[in-house]
């Protein structure tokens, strides 16, 4: 079955913020696409549209060809949500949250163990626990769990690793990649630029808009600056010296380098390194190096504000 | 950094919760001016140090020096001398900014005039001015967290302890914070800080690895990575922190 989201000028306000502002964006049937943008980016809103949760101020949406507006109960029996905050019942028990999710959806546990297998395993062992009393990589198992019990076509996962440590990240990609191996288009939200690289194409998102929607190596062969990589023994001093340089066009530490662009095209590396020694750095080390996405995503957020 | 000053000392700290030992055996220094990574994955025991550390929880055992004040004895004088924000809970909301910064200067014993004074040059220093009398509510992540983070060290404290203060922000803002945790350094308040974004671990001076109630790891980022032989910080963090024997 054709699993597509099709999302056609989708706009939605609160008062007066403007929460999404006329999103437009096709998702493959069996796809695993990011959203990739800080808080306040409207991922969250397009998430609540999506799952029939809001109604749009104007534009539209189908998901498995169904009207989000008009559709809206075939929509919910079709789609698995995981909202941003944990919201199963926290004084029932794992079992009995998974129990009762069935319940609604009309269906029972066993008969849908295939699809939940590999993660229920991981949990099983304190399935009399409380909800409230897991941790948080445990909640967020059990979370995903519920989301997938009736079989969903399309997942939206609202930033689910938000909050959790490096491992427990990585666990939780390895279950999107099997998830998406049964066939399930999902659409996953995060703060992490780093997690972007996970996913077939992201949609980069800034204050309600679509900054850039590509694939993850198309997003970065996109950045036409060239970019270096310049260390030194004292990175803030580095840093304050680099942005007072007349030709400098962005200066972003990046644990322990900063990254730098220049505004001219034609950059003389021994200019830059002579100024900084006659500011008094040493054992600079300047490289060019190749953008990741959070050079993209700051790059073109820079470029919005200033077109705005 | 200055390293012939210490201003936290912790000596074979161990907290128990019953059976459990959310902290075990820690011991390790902080110097002035130091920017210190707390790090460790959910769980590993780094919100029960943390605290300890300021003086809202007592240990088990161990001998714990904050500021050059006995977490046991001296708590009270403690708690005036530190710094706190975290990502979670940093200011109210429903008062305004102005009414925020008052609030906590009025907490730690600043006067009105102080308070005032100092207030004005701090939000013409944030670009500020214009939202004095705006409430929290309505102001963006990035600019709440930097407030909050000024208002966290607006009493001049030996030590600020930030508990993950820069989740969910965007990464423009987020390094615009680590400018102020950067002055703030050099101005000789030791940071004292969380995080799950391993980029800003290498912002760190030194890093602590806390896995299982146990510190595993220590030294510079440059030092973790040769030891580990990694090629950045996720990279020594899953090595340390898969061999976790946690079990829920």
């Amino acid at each position: 079955m054709d699993s597509k989201i099709s999302i056609k000028n989708l706009s939605k306000s609160y008062g007066d913020v403007q929460a999404l502002k006329n999103i437009n964006l096709e998702i493959e049937s069996g796809e695993l696409f990011g959203l990739i943008g800080p808080d306040g980016a409207g991922k969250t809103s397009l998430f609540r549209l999506l799952a029939t949760l809001l109604i749009p101020d104007s534009g539209s949406a189908t998901l498995c060809g169904f009207d989000m507006v008009k559709e809206y109960k075939h929509i919910r029996n079709i789609l698995g949500y995981m909202p941003g905050k944990f919201s199963l019942y926290q004084d029932l028990s794992v079992l009995e949250n998974l129990n009762f999710f069935a319940t609604v959806f009309n269906t029972r546990i066993e008969d849908n163990m295939d699809m939940i297998r590999d993660i229920w395993l991981q949990i099983e062992p304190f399935k009399d626990r409380l909800a409230g009393k897991l941790s948080g990589g445990m909640k967020q198992k059990l979370a995903l769990c519920c989301a997938l019990i009736h079989q969903p076509k399309i997942l939206l996962l609202d930033e689910p690793t938000t909050g959790v440590d490096v491992v427990s990240r990585s666990e939780f990609w390895h279950m999107l990649k099997s998830l998406k191996a049964k066939g399930i288009t999902i659409i996953v939200a995060t703060p992490y630029m780093d997690e972007a690289n996970l996913c077939e194409r992201v949609a980069l998102m800034q204050d309600g808009e679509i900054l850039s929607l590509n694939t993850p190596a198309g997003i970065i062969s996109d950045f036409d600056r060239d970019l270096y990589s310049i260390q030194g023994k004292d990175i803030y001093q580095l840093l304050l010296d680099l942005r007072a340089y007349p030709y400098a066009n962005s200066v972003f530490p990046f644990g322990q380098s900063i990254h730098y662009t220049d505004t001219r095209d034609d950059i003389s590396l021994s200019e830059l390194k002579d100024y900084l020694i006659s500011k008094g750095q040493h054992d600079i080390e300047i490289s060019k190096i190749t953008a990741g996405i959070e050079d993209c995503f700051m790059a073109l957020s820079q470029q919005n504000i200033i077109q705005a | 950094m200055n390293t012939d000053k210490k201003v936290i000392s912790v000596r074979n700290l161990t907290k128990k919760f019953g059976a459990f030992t959310a902290n075990d055996d820690l011991s390790f220094d902080v110097y002035k001016g130091e920017i210190f990574g707390f790090l460790g994955a959910n769980g590993a025991g780094k919100t029960t140090a943390m605290k300890i550390l300021c003086g809202l929880s007592y240990p088990t055992s161990g001998e714990i020096m904050v500021a050059g004040l006995d977490v046991y004895k001296q708590r009270e004088e403690l708690k005036k001398s530190i710094g706190y924000m975290s990502q979670k809970f940093s200011l109210y909301e429903d008062l305004t900014v102005f009414e925020n910064i008052r609030f906590y200067a009025g907490i730690y014993g600043m006067s009105s005039r102080e308070i005032k004074a100092k207030s004005d040059e701090l939000l013409q220093k944030l670009d500020l001015v214009h939202a004095r009398n705006k409430r929290i509510g309505e102001l963006p992540l990035g600019w709440k967290q930097k407030l909050a983070f000024s208002v966290a060290i607006f009493h001049n404290p030996e030590i600020v302890f930030l508990d993950e203060p820069t989740g969910g922000v965007d990464p423009v803002t987020r390094r615009q914070f680590w400018d102020l945790i950067y002055e703030a350094s050099r101005n000789g308040i030791t940071v004292f800080v969380t995080t799950h974004y391993m980029d800003e671990a290498e912002y760190c001076d030194r890093i602590s690895i806390m896995v299982d109630g146990r510190i595993e790891a220590l030294d510079t980022p440059e030092g973790l990575k040769n030891k580990f032989e990694a090629k950045d910080m996720d990279d020594v963090f899953l090595h340390l922190a898969r061999k976790s024997n946690y079990q829920e």
